[in-house]
C-alpha cells in the first residue's frame, strides 16, 4: 500500500481537466518516469508555478469540484504518482480520474466545500502537513500550530484497491 | 419496478458485486487504440501476463496519430501493431485501414443492443447511441478488460432527457448536445448514465444519435444511451441478416433492452426544442454556449471539420451544401478530416471533397489529430479555432490556443465568412 499525507498543494478552482494536468502532446511518452517534468504544465492559476518548489514538495493535491474531468488519460494520476503526489482531496471528482486514481492504488477523497476551504487557509503555513489515513477513513491536517481532523466517505471497492495495490493485483487475484 | 436500459445490461452482464454497489460485469468489447493502451500492454508484459481474455472481442486502431509523425508515435503504433499479430487480434486497424475509433467500430457493425464496451478513450460513450452501455476507462481498467474481460462500475443512476418536438431547419444533433451540456452542466452526470429519449432522438439517424451520446462526458456522464428502434436495426442489418428472419424479429430481440416503463429514472429533463438555435460555445468549458446569433463575427484563424463528434458522412454533407460554389475566407485555413477511410471514398464518389477542396480546404486522413493537439492541425499560441470536435479546454488543440464547439453547418458557414456565422442564413 501506498502512504499517503505530506506538504499540500492547494489547487483553488474547479473544473481542473486532464489536458491542464498533462497536456497531450506528452501522451507519446510509452512510461510513467517520462512524464514527471511535465506536471500540470498548462494549468494557469494566480500565483502557481508548475516548476515551483510547492509542486516539487507536495505529497497531496487540495482542490475544488469535478478535478480531473475531461480525457481517459491515466497518465494524468501517473504524472502526480512519479512526483509522489499520491492523494488528491477535492470537493468532487470526474469519474474516470477517480477511478484511474484507486485502480492505481492511489486516494481520490471527496470532502465538503467547506472542509476544502478549511484545508485552503492552512496553505498559508509553509509547515502545513496532511496525514491520511484510509483505514480509519480520516485526514489529519496540522500547520501554523494548529491541527484539525475530517473524516471521509470512501466506497469499501476503492478502499480494497488501496489496501491491494490497485486493480490490476486485486483483479488478477479474483477473476 | 421496471428497468432502466442500463439497469438491465448491468444485469444481464453480473460477474460479481464485490462490495454493496460495485458491480463487476463480463465484456462484450474491448477498445483499444495506440494512445492508452500501449503502456497497458507493456505493463501486462512486465507482469509476465502477456495474455488476452479473448482476441475476437478485442478491436484495435491507431488513429491519434496516424500515420505515425515521430520516433515515439512510431514506437506507440508498433507496440499496437506487435500485440494485436501476436495474438490474432483480427480486428486491427492499421494505416490505409485506420479511422477515428468512434466512427470506425461503429462502422464495422462490432457494437449491438445491450452490449457492454470500454475503451481507454473517454469518448467511449458514443456507442450508447445502439442501446449499449460503453463507457471511457483508464489504462489500468482497459489493461484488466484485456486480461480478464470485465470491468468494475458503480451501480448506475439514470438521468432521463426528454427531447421533444422537432428540431428547426439548420439545427442538428450537435446543437441539441450542446444545449443540453449547457442546461446540465459539466458534471451534471457524473456518475450517471444519460438516457436521450423522445421524438427529436426517434426522428435522428444513427450518426446524429452518436453525436448525441459522444458528449455525454462533457456532462461528466458515464455513457449516453437511445433506445434501439428501426434506424438501429437498419444500421446493423448488413452485420446481422445472418441472424435474423426479418428485421421485425431483430427489432423484437433488441426491444427487451429498451427502458420499461415504470422504470426510475434519478431525474428527468423536458427540453423542448422546436425553437432551438445553433449553438456554439464561447469559453473553455463545453457548457459554456450562447447562439451562434450572439457569437456572429466573433474572429477565427481555423476551421476544423471532422472527430468522433461530427466526421461522418451526414457531417460532411451538411457543411458541403453551404460551402458548395462558394470560397471559404482568406483569413481562415479550413482543415476536413473524414472519419473513417469509408466515408472518405463515399465523399468523394459524392462529390463532396471535391466541393471541399473547391472551397479551398485542406483535407486530411482519417485521424483524431487535431482535436486534442496532438497532430494534423495544432493551433499556435492565440490562435482560435472554430471546430466540429467535442472539448474546448484551454490549449486543448494547441498550447495558448481557443476552440468553439459548434455543427458541422455552422463551421461550414464560419469557414466562409471568416469569423462565426449562424448558418441558417444559407439554407
Amino acid at each position: 500500500m501506498k502512504s499517503f499525507g505530506g506538504p499540500i498543494l492547494c489547487l483553488d478552482r474547479s473544473d481542473i481537466n486532464t489536458d491542464e494536468i498533462i497536456p497531450a502532446k506528452y501522451l507519446t511518452e510509452i512510461t510513467k518516469e517520462d512524464l514527471k517534468p511535465y506536471i500540470l504544465e498548462d494549468l494557469k492559476l494566480p500565483g502557481f508555478d508548475p516548476k515551483g518548489e510547492k509542486t516539487l514538495t507536495a505529497r497531496v493535491i487540495v482542490s475544488r469540484g469535478n478535478f480531473g474531468c475531461g480525457s481517459s488519460r491515466e497518465h494524468a494520476p501517473w504524472v502526480f504518482e512519479v512526483n509522489d503526489i499520491t492523494a488528491v482531496i477535492a470537493e468532487s471528482f470526474a469519474r474516470i480520474f477517480r477511478q484511474n486514481m484507486f485502480n492505481c492504488g492511489m486516494a481520490a477523497i471527496e470532502l465538503p466545500a467547506e472542509q476544502i476551504d478549511t484545508l485552503m487557509k492552512y496553505a498559508a503555513f509553509p509547515d502545513t502537513i496532511i496525514a491520511i489515513d484510509i483505514e480509519r477513513q480520516q485526514i489529519t491536517v496540522r500547520g501554523g500550530g494548529q491541527e484539525e481532523q475530517f473524516a471521509f466517505d470512501v466506497s469499501p471497492f476503492d478502499k480494497a484497491l488501496v489496501l491491494a495495490g490497485g486493480w490490476v493485483d486485486y483483479a488478477d487475484q479474483k477473476y | 419496478m421496471g428497468k432502466t436500459t442500463a439497469e438491465k445490461i448491468f444485469a444481464s452482464h453480473l460477474v460479481d458485486e464485490p462490495f454493496p454497489g460495485t458491480k463487476v460485469l463480463k465484456l462484450d468489447v474491448v477498445m483499444c487504440h495506440e494512445i492508452t493502451t500501449p503502456i497497458a500492454i507493456a505493463d501486462l508484459m512486465a507482469r509476465g501476463k502477456d495474455r488476452v481474455f479473448d482476441p475476437s472481442k478485442i478491436k484495435a486502431v491507431i488513429d491519434h496519430v496516424t500515420p505515425s509523425k515521430d520516433t515515439k508515435t512510431a514506437t506507440q503504433a508498433k507496440m499496437l501493431r506487435d500485440w494485436a499479430r501476436r495474438h490474432n487480434i483480427k480486428d486491427f486497424f492499421d494505416v490505409g485501414q485506420n479511422g477515428v475509433c468512434h466512427a470506425l467500430f461503429p462502422e464495422k457493425g462490432f457494437i449491438r443492443p445491450g452490449y457492454t464496451v470500454i475503451m481507454g478513450d473517454s469518448h467511449t460513450c458514443t456507442h450508447g447511441a445502439f442501446g449499449a452501455f460503453a463507457a471511457g476507462v483508464g489504462t489500468t481498467d482497459l489493461e484488466v478488460g484485456i486480461l480478464k474481460g470485465v470491468c468494475a462500475f458503480r451501480e448506475p443512476k439514470t438521468i432521463r432527457v426528454n427531447l421533444n418536438g422537432s428540431l428547426p431547419a439548420g439545427v442538428f444533433a450537435k446543437d441539441v448536445i450542446l444545449y443540453v451540456i449547457g442546461q446540465l452542466g459539466v458534471n451534471g452526470a457524473t456518475d450517471r448514465v444519460i438516457e436521450f429519449r423522445g421524438p427529436v432522438v426517434e426522428a435522428m439517424t444513427m450518426e446524429s444519435r452518436m453525436t448525441l451520446c459522444n458528449m455525454a462526458i462533457e456532462a461528466g456522464g458515464t455513457s449516453g444511451i437511445c433506445m434501439p428502434d428501426m434506424v438501429t436495426v437498419e444500421f446493423l442489418w448488413p452485420f446481422i441478416s445472418d441472424q435474423y428472419p426479418a428485421k421485425e424479429a431483430a427489432l423484437a430481440d433488441f426491444h427487451r433492452w429498451c427502458s420499461d416503463d415504470d422504470a426510475c429514472y434519478e431525474q428527468v429533463f423536458d427540453f423542448d426544442l422546436s425553437a432551438l438555435e445553433p449553438i456554439v460555445t464561447f469559453g473553455y468549458k463545453p457548457d459554456q454556449v450562447k447562439s451562434a446569433r450572439e457569437l456572429a463575427g466573433t474572429p477565427v484563424d481555423q476551421v476544423y471539420l471532422g472527430s468522433c463528434t461530427n466526421g461522418r458522412l451526414e457531417d460532411l454533407r451538411v457543411a458541403a451544401n453551404i460551402l458548395k460554389g462558394n470560397k471559404i475566407a482568406p483569413n481562415v485555413r479550413g482543415i476536413l478530416s473524414p472519419a473513417t477511410p469509408k466515408i472518405y471514398r463515399d465523399a468523394l464518389a459524392e462529390g463532396i471533397i471535391d466541393i471541399f477542396m473547391e472551397a479551398g480546404f485542406c483535407v486530411t486522413n482519417p485521424t483524431c489529430g487535431a482535436c486534442l493537439g496532438m497532430s494534423n492541425g495544432v493551433l499556435a499560441e492565440g490562435e482560435v479555432c472554430a471546430s466540429t470536435t467535442n472539448r474546448n479546454f484551454m490549449g486543448r488543440m494547441g498550447k495558448g490556443g481557443m476552440v468553439h464547439l459548434m455543427s458541422p453547418a455552422t463551421s461550414a458557414a464560419t469557414a466562409l465568412e471568416g469569423v462565426i456565422a449562424d448558418p441558417r442564413k444559407y439554407l
